[in-house]
């Protein structure tokens, strides 16, 4: 599933990023890597409000269609 | 006992609080803020410790070093190019994992470190850490300070000074066999360059695709090298189906969750800072009340500022009378020359006093301006207008510079760097001189007090609003017309901080540091500007002072006419236009000088302007030709071409505007 997809509340672990160079970079840095998990903040119109760790992260909803997740069990 | 000198840097991630320690270590100058960036101009401070003199720069906020933004290249170009004494970086103590990556990149790259644990009281008695062994580590010192509370700050003076000497090789994170071959192989080819840090990290660097890099290695005849770099990267993606770029990064952060995890230890939960950010952002961000909660906070911040701003206003607006009467009094008692009397009174006293009326509104404005800021609201405003932003070909990122323009558009144009897309970061310096800065606020505040008395707060809203609108049109125009403006929009990535309650200090400094600058303003540009008009107002001595037969009146005689279709053909507004080019502040002191003193004013205005050519000539001051500072800085940030660009569509949309307005509107009044 895609992190745009995902629903508010739930927690998911990033598989792949398969955005623009620049941007799969910059997420990188700010931490957004494969293996990370994330807790969807809120997700209803324009960019998804992600949780990563003890900060909170806007990610554009078209970047965000390119977030590759799976449901963390 | 002989002067030493030290330079420094202070970098950090945006949100880690780097600020309040350089104001802590400085003692004020610099911003307190809240959203990615706010630190967009270089900053420098001087402060003495022991017998050393240390400056400081107050570096933009950044993730890393990777130079996609402006404000990145700044902080490489400081590093590479003036290579600081000691690095000082902040970091978020509630969030090591994160916040430890800047710092692990300055220490691979060999700087002289000092990490600052900033927020310490926030996670005192609930994390532990084994310091002198993370320092080792790290090859850095460690400083636990709170920024707000202004604790660690004298030790971190000490380590500033202690680093300075230090001799530790650079970090090394190994990437694996894999990578590290390549790193060799660069690092072989780059044995005989000259770089003032490890070369190791530049070989890095350029397996992560740094394009700087690139172009400097090409241009000095190593462009074998950056062959060697994309050769390596192919087979990586090949060999592993990975990406040599992501896998760097991820084993980075797998070095610092190794450190974290060996040297630290939480004793209890973390306490949730986002508990209550997260329900406030339950509404603010809601995507039916979010909007709407933003118009009403910005109606708010004007209806605030007329009242309590104008509740002061009237003090000083009646020091002003009182001023002008005792002085005449005076100086017709001792038999003064009429010259000098005019001069004080219709000059001075009416033209810097009919402007320094409104430092209570503009001061009230700055204050609203930096709470939001400082409470996290910006990047929230960001957040909800991306979806908008994006469908006329802009993303959220540019609108936290449109509401700085609320304030001055100088800061805000800056504001933009952090916009890493060239053709977003144009887009938006472009409309930012339609975002009604402080300075216009005076004309509205006087034509409207005199025109709509009763409607104040809602006329000056209206014409932010078109500013806003007129804004929106200029960009889609600007796409439709200028191919190398269109293009794709770039993803938002923003970090949202929690919201936190600002101090009074943080606030103040801000709002205290516009306040001189007004001042300032005031006392120069604005004061000259009010002697040259009152001079030439009074040249030649044959004719009345202020009237049309003076070398002024000569002057706006010849452009008045121009003026007419908008519904003010008077000479007295076509100077005082003139000279608002120089600050638009002065729109309204060359008013008082012309029109009879800061007292009078209101009476001539009505003899002068209908409501209908009052508004009209609000609009024109909203839209003609930005102040020169702000033409100045267009040029800074792009070139002369957009400068100039902007100069002439600014004065074609507030003619064209103005007269569309009062032409139409002359129809219906009539």
């Amino acid at each position: 599933m895609s992190l745009s997809s995902a629903k508010e509340g739930q927690e998911v672990r990033v598989v792949y990023i398969h955005g623009g160079v620049n941007a799969t970079k910059r997420l990188a840095e700010m931490g957004i890597l494969p293996g990370v998990e994330l807790k969807v903040v809120s997700n209803s119109i324009g960019p998804i409000l992600v949780a990563l760790g003890e900060s909170r992260i806007a990610i554009g909803r078209g970047l965000a269609s390119k977030v590759i997740c799976e449901l963390k069990s | 006992m002989n002067k030493k000198t030290l330079r420094i840097g202070l970098a950090g991630s945006p949100n880690v609080g780097k600020s309040t320690i350089f104001n802590a270590l400085t003692g004020g100058n610099a911003y307190v803020g809240n959203w990615p960036g706010v630190t967009v101009e270089r900053k420098d401070g001087i402060f003495k410790y022991k017998d050393y003199e240390i400056t400081i720069t107050d570096l933009p906020g950044t993730y890393s070093l990777t130079p996609l933004s402006i404000d990145e290249r700044i902080v490489r170009d400081f590093l590479f190019k003036e290579k600081p004494d000691v690095v000082v970086c902040v970091v978020d103590s509630t969030n090591l994992l994160r916040s430890l990556y800047l710092p692990l990149l300055l220490r691979e790259l060999g700087a002289n470190v000092v990490i600052v644990f900033n927020m310490w009281d926030l996670v005192e008695g609930k994390l532990e850490i084994n310091k002198k062994e993370m320092e080792k580590v790290l090859g850095a010192s460690i400083v636990l300070t709170s920024g707000t509370k202004g604790t660690g700050i004298e030790e971190l003076k000490e380590k500033i000074v202690e680093a300075k000497d230090r001799q530790n090789l650079p970090l090394r994170v190994d990437y694996g066999e894999e990578i590290e071959r390549y790193i060799k192989e660069i690092e072989f080819e780059l044995k005989d360059m000259a770089f003032p840090y490890e070369r190791r990290f530049l070989a890095i660097k350029l397996l992560e695709g740094d394009h700087i890099f690139k172009e400097n290695l090409k241009s000095t005849g190593y462009g074998r090298v950056v062959e060697i770099a994309k050769r390596g990267t192919e087979e990586f993606k090949n060999k592993s189906g990975r990406d040599l770029e992501t896998t760097i990064i991820e084993r980075r952060y797998g070095y610092i969750e190794a450190v974290v995890k060996k040297y630290t230890k939480k004793i209890t939960l973390l306490e949730e800072r986002f508990l209550l950010s997260d329900k406030i952002d339950k509404i603010l961000v809601n995507k039916y009340l979010g909007i709407p909660i933003f118009a009403l906070f910005m109606w708010l911040t004007f209806e605030l500022t007329f009242r309590i701003g104008g509740f002061f206003s009237d003090y000083i607006d009646l020091f002003f009378g009182w001023l002008g009467d005792i002085t005449t009094n005076y100086l017709s008692s001792i038999n003064s020359p009429k010259l000098l009397i005019s001069f004080i009174k219709d000059g001075i006293i009416g033209g810097l006093g009919s402007i320094l009326v409104f430092l209570p509104n503009i001061m009230v404005l700055f204050f609203i301006l930096s709470f939001l800021e400082d409470v996290g609201y910006m990047s929230r405003a960001a957040f909800i207008m991306d979806e908008f932003m994006r469908s006329i070909g802009l993303s959220g990122r540019s609108f936290i510079p449109m509401i700085l323009g609320f304030g001055c558009n100088v800061p805000a144009i800056m504001a933009t760097r952090t916009i890493p897309e060239e053709r977003e970061r144009i887009l938006t310096i472009l409309i930012n001189p339609f975002m009604s800065c402080s300075a216009r606020f005076p004309i509205y505040v006087l034509f409207a007090g005199v025109f709509f008395e009763r409607n104040q707060g809602l006329i000056v809203f209206s014409l932010y609003t078109l500013g806003i609108v007129i804004a929106i049109l200029s960009v889609l125009i600007f796409t439709k017309f200028l191919p190398s403006l269109r293009g794709e929009v770039s993803p938002l990535i923003m970090e949202i901080p929690p919201y936190r309650l600002p101090t009074i200090r943080g606030l103040w400094i801000p709002t205290w540091e516009r306040t001189k600058e007004f001042l300032k303003k005031a006392g120069t540009i604005i004061f000259l500007g009010v002697v040259l008009i009152w001079l030439l107002a009074s040249i030649p001595p044959s004719s009345e002072y202020g009237s049309e037969n003076t070398i002024i009146g000569m002057i706006g005689k010849v452009l008045a006419p121009i003026l007419g279709p908008a519904g003010f053909p008077y000479w007295q507004v076509a100077v005082a236009l003139i000279f608002g080019v120089v600050a638009k502040e002065t729109v309204v002191s060359t008013l008082g000088t012309l029109l009879g003193g800061e007292e009078n004013l209101s009476k001539s205005l009505l003899g002068l302007f209908t409501p209908l050519s009052a508004y009209s000539f609000m609009i024109m001051t909203l839209f003609y030709t930005p102040c020169l500072a702000t033409i100045g800085a267009i040029r800074k940030e792009t070139n002369w071409k957009w400068a100039l660009f902007s100069l002439f569509y600014s004065l074609l949309i507030g003619w064209t505007m103005s007269v569309l307005f009062y032409q139409v509107g002359s129809l219906f009044t009539k």
